[in-house]
């Protein structure tokens, strides 16, 4: 090592010579990255294949578009669409909305009660979707449910939530947007107190009041936050599964079936596995699409 | 007309600092109610769920509802335990078998489940952490890119294709079908690589310099500094796990097998999903577990809340 050799060296002794140096580095990275290649990677390129083929329990055959065709032929698929942006427009204005609104609210109120009322909207994020679906069911539940039992207080006929086919996509939206997101409060509620306070204080100094300064000061610079919670909650909005799976089962007559709840039961109800990729890569377009759109209409003004 | 003055003045004195001190106060306090009425509706459903939970099984299906439960009882809990069935617990795969109530077999599923999953990805995402975060190696970068393209891939489009992978290698219906595709998750690779980062190269060189080989430093000196941003991963690994619900579903047929979320929908679709006490005593039975572990660990939830927002 002393003397470096004048010759180049060959190629197995330069292989040698890469391998020790490098081999602990893909020693570390090797079973985390066996398992994304396995499980992630091949599997991503297998849909890609399978949205071209006819895939049932007994073999696969290229079909061309066709899987793509019957989709955009099918009347469901279009209702399922129609379902989903309805519920991931309405879901991530009122995420937005009640996330901010709470978290201006607790921003002047002494640190304990701070913690303690982000501890309290956060609370029912760590619970399943699963288990909190059952209970809006319970709640919905027409003869004894807490819904119509309010509604009885005010003298009003018990609806129908979850099986009325007019209703029923409005309920799962209600039962979605009643509860506070909690990761909205506390990345709002970290973004405000990270703020200068020199800001208000120069503002106070012109005059402005309180609405102003959260108008003119406060949101603009929450605006890479909005940014980044409205793409997140769109993504979760466009996948909503479990509440309409265990609330409707995509119900009544079709009229809650979302897009995955539509993969769900092409897969594993029809075994239509390649109509399936092909609704799932459908899915990941009209995701990527909407986070570009979004990163291009709020993402422009965001340095400072 | 003094003495009346004193009384009027020393009677007003105190209530006009009173009132005024009742204006300041007001903003204070209307935003307090205001909070605390957003806050109770939010909780409602969870208060409900225990309420029912633990109502006498008479008087779940009466109206008025008891909005506070009066005699409270243990009655729904216990029979949501018996009417689960008894099945056979295999354990950890090794053929000996206990019975035991199914309620209890998918509670030690999902413990189990969720644990190993969380070990793993925890140990095997810090590794690959540390390598991108400290080394150079060819492929490095495209690698990470890698990762972080796949970051954005919904978890629909490979569902099917994991499906048929699981079918061909024999792991539907088993535990290493849940557990294995799981594993595969790269976010920690990413948050990890973040904290890394932080760490002075120093530190390594020193322990190298002392004849330290490359694991020691791995496991003596990277490890025990990120136990931060380890506990952040861990925590939001396995509230996923715990809480996963469509592919336990897809992979589990056999009813000693399920976790918690695909039995209390498999109980919701039988003959005694309509009756809510139960249904809603399985349902406390699986949300309890989470919401101890919440808040025992609710300093890091809000931690990695706090990182998430940055690096988006």
């Amino acid at each position: 090592m002393v003397h470096p050799p004048a010759t180049r060296p060959g190629l197995a002794q330069r292989f040698v010579q890469a391998w020790n140096k490098y081999k602990w580095s893909y020693f570390f990275i090797f079973p985390s990255m066996l398992l994304f290649f396995i499980f992630t990677a091949y599997p991503v390129g297998q849909a890609f294949l399978l949205a071209f083929q006819k895939v049932d329990l007994r073999g696969s055959e290229w079909i061309g578009l066709k899987n793509f065709q019957d989709i955009f032929a099918s009347k469901l698929f279009w209702l399922s669409m129609q379902h989903t942006f309805i519920y991931a427009a309405f879901v991530v204005a009122a995420w937005l909305v009640t996330s901010l609104l709470v978290a201006v609210l607790i921003q002047p109120l002494h640190n304990r009660i701070q913690s303690l009322f982000r501890a309290a909207f956060y609370l029912p994020n760590v619970i399943s979707i699963v288990v909190i679906s059952l209970v809006w069911i319970w709640i919905f539940e027409p003869q004894f449910g807490f819904f119509n039992y309010l509604l009885s207080l005010i003298g009003q006929e018990p609806v129908r939530w979850l099986q009325n086919p007019r209703i029923a996509l409005w309920s799962i939206v209600l039962s979605t947007v009643l509860i506070v997101p909690g990761s909205g409060v506390v990345i709002y509620s970290a973004a405000i107190g990270s703020i200068p306070r020199d800001y208000y204080e120069a503002a106070e100094v012109e005059g402005a009041n309180g609405f102003q300064k959260l108008l003119h000061i406060t949101l603009p610079l929450l605006n890479p936050t909005t940014l980044y919670l409205m793409v997140i909650y769109t993504i979760a909005g466009f996948q909503i599964f479990e509440r309409v799976y265990i609330m409707t089962g995509g119900g009544p007559i079709n009229r809650t079936t979302t897009i995955v709840q539509l993969i769900y039961q092409t897969a594993f109800s029809d075994f239509n596995f390649g109509r399936a990729s092909a609704q799932g890569l459908i899915l990941f377009a009209i995701i990527a699409i909407f986070s570009m759109i979004q990163f291009k209409f709020l993402g422009t003004d965001i340095e400072y | 007309m003094t003495t009346k003055t004193t009384v009027a003045e020393s009677a007003f004195r105190p209530t006009a600092r009173n009132f005024s001190k009742f204006r300041r106060m007001l903003p204070r306090l209307l935003t307090l109610l205001l909070l605390s009425a957003v806050a109770i509706i939010s909780l409602f459903p969870l208060y409900w769920l225990f309420v029912t939970a633990l109502t006498p099984a008479s008087t779940t299906v009466r109206m008025p509802p008891q909005i506070i439960p009066k005699n409270p009882t243990l009655e729904n809990i216990v029979d949501m335990i018996r009417i689960s069935g008894t099945g056979e617990l295999n354990v950890l795969g090794t053929g000996w078998i206990i019975r035991m109530p199914r309620m209890l077999i998918w509670f030690i599923n999902t413990t189990f489940i969720a644990l190993f999953s969380t070990g793993f990805h925890v140990f095997f995402d810090a590794m690959a952490g540390y390598a991108f975060a400290k080394r150079r190696f060819p492929g490095s970068r495209v690698l990470f890119w890698m990762i972080l393209a796949a970051l954005m891939i919904p978890g629909q489009v490979t569902l099917v294709p994991l499906f048929l992978m699981i079918t061909k290698m024999d792991l539907v219906n088993s535990y290493s079908g849940v557990i294995l595709p799981g594993l595969a998750d790269v976010i920690g690779i990413f948050l990890l690589k973040q904290f890394m980062q932080t760490i002075p190269t120093e530190l390594e060189e020193a322990a190298r310099v002392d004849g330290a080989s490359e694991w020691t430093i791995f496991i003596k000196i990277i490890m025990p500094l990120s136990v931060p941003a380890l506990a952040v991963t861990a925590i939001f690994a396995f509230q996923r796990y715990w809480n996963s619900f469509l592919w336990p579903l897809i992979v589990l047929q056999d009813p000693d097998l399920f976790t918690l979320q695909v039995g209390l929908s498999y109980i919701h679709t039988s003959e005694f999903g309509t009756n809510y006490g139960l249904l809603m005593a399985g349902a406390a039975l699986a949300a309890v577990p989470m919401i101890i572990f919440f808040f025992a660990f609710q300093k890091y939830f809000m931690q990695g809340l706090r990182i998430g927002a940055i690096k988006g």
